[in-house]
């Protein structure tokens, strides 16, 4: 918790931009994770050009609250997982990098 | 994993008290779940949704109960449960055999977002208080428990009525949409129809089959109904309908957007042509709050439906919009002790309306974004599939909503097409109908043929669709579409340059 309260500091958006991201991708569940990511960099960005502090400290605020948010919400996606997507093993079907790069072994949808 | 067996020596020896526990040897047990897993995969051969296999990552578990066993037993107790599950004496152990994380990809990736949308992790996180520790009926009003809940449910009733453009007072909770729809038609018409005056109703062809029914139950009890024909896009054509109008209509109702075709009709020149008219204006908008703007005094709607699992929120809860000035009048369907005006009695599920008021709060919030990346996502899906032969999009291609795509393959069958994409879920028509064969009344309804309606498919893109789920569809359907056409002999002919309509069949 300390860390989300340090991050209520008007200059820590840049950090709360990385816990944010860390923690979005504690989802276990592909598109929630995609998502997450996808989401908070969009609004990093589209408010990149926001200068009035007290907008700012506003932004951070509602950061730290969907930081919470993320907390709690990733700890239940990693308790009730369900098996992977056919596509986060790329369009190739085969595992990402970590996974051993195990080759998808029936082709779905032929049988 | 050695931290839980404390915490199990303890449960088990309140549990060996017990008299019921079976003393079943634990070997037994092993070879028994191990049997079982082996044929529960060769049942799943035609399932869309490959189960979960616990038994690829059993190794941590297993030796964790296995290491507490044998502590257990030298303790000198029996530890087994019924049927080897071992709630009993671990709860943590099934809590990790669900969290397990696979290697294989097998899960199909989901596009059919108009039959439902998952939950938004959010929405989650508004409900749960309601469901763990805030647990008061929100019509109680002697004491803080009912306080608090009812102040929740307020405030999310505030938040529907906001993305609407309504009244906080005029939203009514449901059970969901088919339930809005039925108590605004049979409402209406009831109340209006027993003086016998206003004994007619307008509807049309493309309406999901709840409000049809609705209609066709009214038809059976003496009122008039007039399906209106729609043109070949799927548009309501105003002149129809309002040549359609007689000085007995109750009701017009027409929905926002179409579930299987997604076109957008125009409400706002229908709502003023109801109100020159003095007639009630329902839409069934399931499929369009949260999505595209609305507004329901700009565009004169009297009575809306509102879904809640169509915009991330939980399923089993909806609205029903009821305007309040010029008060439309309706005849409940549910008697009892006056909760909701009157309209539409029984406790209100606080959970369920939280998180359907939260996902209200968010698609407003997010509409700008959301409607702008599935336009994105759109678009790449729709160049791709029409950049093949022979395919066609259903609906206007200028007043549909981007998130859903109904596409055409020609010379496939829409249902062997559906089973080789195995590995997405896909939908040929509306959830309720996906069940039977018969095509899609709404196609045929546009006057398309009976083999194109049977060709079609329904790709429903949201919010949690990523551009690497569309390129994988986009390469599976091209893919297998191609194997497909084939195996088919028509498509032979039509590349042979044979016109299919010039071959006489049946030789007599």
């Amino acid at each position: 918790m300390s860390a989300v309260q340090a991050a209520a500091k008007p200059q820590s958006a840049q950090k709360v931009l990385s816990l944010l991201l860390r923690q979005g991708n504690q989802f276990a569940a592909y598109n929630f994770r995609e998502y997450a990511k996808r989401r908070t960099r969009d609004a990093f960005r589209e408010n990149k050009a926001v200068e009035d502090p007290r907008r700012i400290q506003e932004l951070v605020q509602k950061g730290v609250k969907n930081l919470q948010v993320l907390k709690r919400q990733t700890v239940i996606s990693q308790f009730y997982q369900t098996n992977q997507l056919v596509v986060e093993g790329g369009i190739s079907g085969k595992d990402g990098a970590g996974h051993g790069e195990t080759m998808r072994q029936k082709d779905t949808g032929w049988d | 994993m050695a931290h839980l067996a404390p915490s199990v020596l303890r449960q088990a020896s309140r549990l060996a008290s017990k008299p019921s526990i079976s003393a079943v040897p634990r070997r037994g047990v092993q070879a028994l779940s191990r049997a079982t897993t082996a044929p529960a995969r060769g049942a799943c051969k035609r399932c869309y949704v490959t189960q979960t296999q616990p038994d690829n990552a059993q190794v941590q578990v297993d030796t964790a109960i296995r290491l507490d066993r044998q502590e257990l037993e030298k303790a000198g107790f029996t530890i087994d449960g019924q049927d080897g599950s071992t709630t009993h004496v671990s709860p943590m152990a099934d809590v990790l055999k669900q969290a397990v994380k696979l290697d294989e990809g097998q899960r199909p990736i989901y596009l059919d977002m108009q039959a439902t949308t998952p939950v938004d992790p959010r929405v989650l996180d508004a409900m749960l208080p309601y469901y763990t520790g805030v647990f008061g009926n929100p019509h109680s009003r002697t004491h803080a428990y009912g306080w608090e809940s009812e102040h929740a449910v307020e405030e999310a009733r505030e938040h529907i009525a906001t993305l609407i453009g309504a009244d906080p007072k005029e939203i009514i909770f449901t059970s969901g949409a088919t339930e809005s729809n039925n108590m605004s038609i049979k409402g209406v018409a009831r109340f209006f129809g027993r003086s016998g005056k206003k004994k007619h109703i307008i509807t049309s062809q493309t309406e999901h089959k709840c409000v049809l029914d609705s209609c066709r139950t009214l038809q059976d009890e003496g009122y008039e109904v007039t399906y209106l024909p729609v043109n070949n896009l799927g548009l309501v054509d105003l002149e129809q309908l309002k040549a359609a109008i007689r000085p007995e209509t109750a009701l017009v109702s027409i929905m926002t957007v179409n579930n299987e075709i997604g076109v957008i009709q125009p409400m706002a020149e229908i709502g003023k042509l109801c109100r020159a008219n003095k007639v009630f204006f329902h839409t069934d908008a399931a499929q369009a709050v949260g999505k595209i703007p609305l507004d329901v005094n700009a565009m004169n709607i009297d009575l809306m439906s509102i879904s809640s699992h169509k915009i991330y929120g939980p399923k089993g809860i909806g609205a029903c919009y009821v305007r309040r000035r010029p008060r439309v009048r309706l005849e409940p369907l549910i008697s009892g002790g006056g909760q909701e005006r009157g309209l539409r009695s029984g406790t209100l599920a606080p959970a369920l309306v939280v998180g359907f008021g939260e996902a209200c709060r968010i698609a407003a919030q997010e509409q700008e974004y959301d409607s702008k990346r599935v336009k994105a996502l759109s678009d790449r899906l729709l160049n791709g599939l029409l950049s093949m032969e022979h395919t066609n999009q259903n609906g206007d291609p200028d007043h549909f909503y981007p998130g859903c795509v109904n596409v055409s393959f020609a010379y496939v069958e829409g249902e062997s097409l559906l089973m080789a994409l195995k590995d997405i879920a896909l939908s040929s028509g509306s959830a309720c109908t996906s069940a039977s064969l018969e095509p899609s009344y709404v196609l045929r309804a546009l006057g398309n043929s009976d083999e194109n309606a049977h060709s079609s498919i329904r790709f429903g893109i949201g919010r949690f669709t990523t551009e690497a789920e569309i390129d994988y569809v986009l390469k599976a359907v091209k893919e297998r579409v191609g194997f497909l056409r084939e195996l088919s002999p028509l498509w032979e002919l039509v590349q042979e340059g044979v016109d299919l309509n010039t071959i006489e069949w049946t030789q007599h």
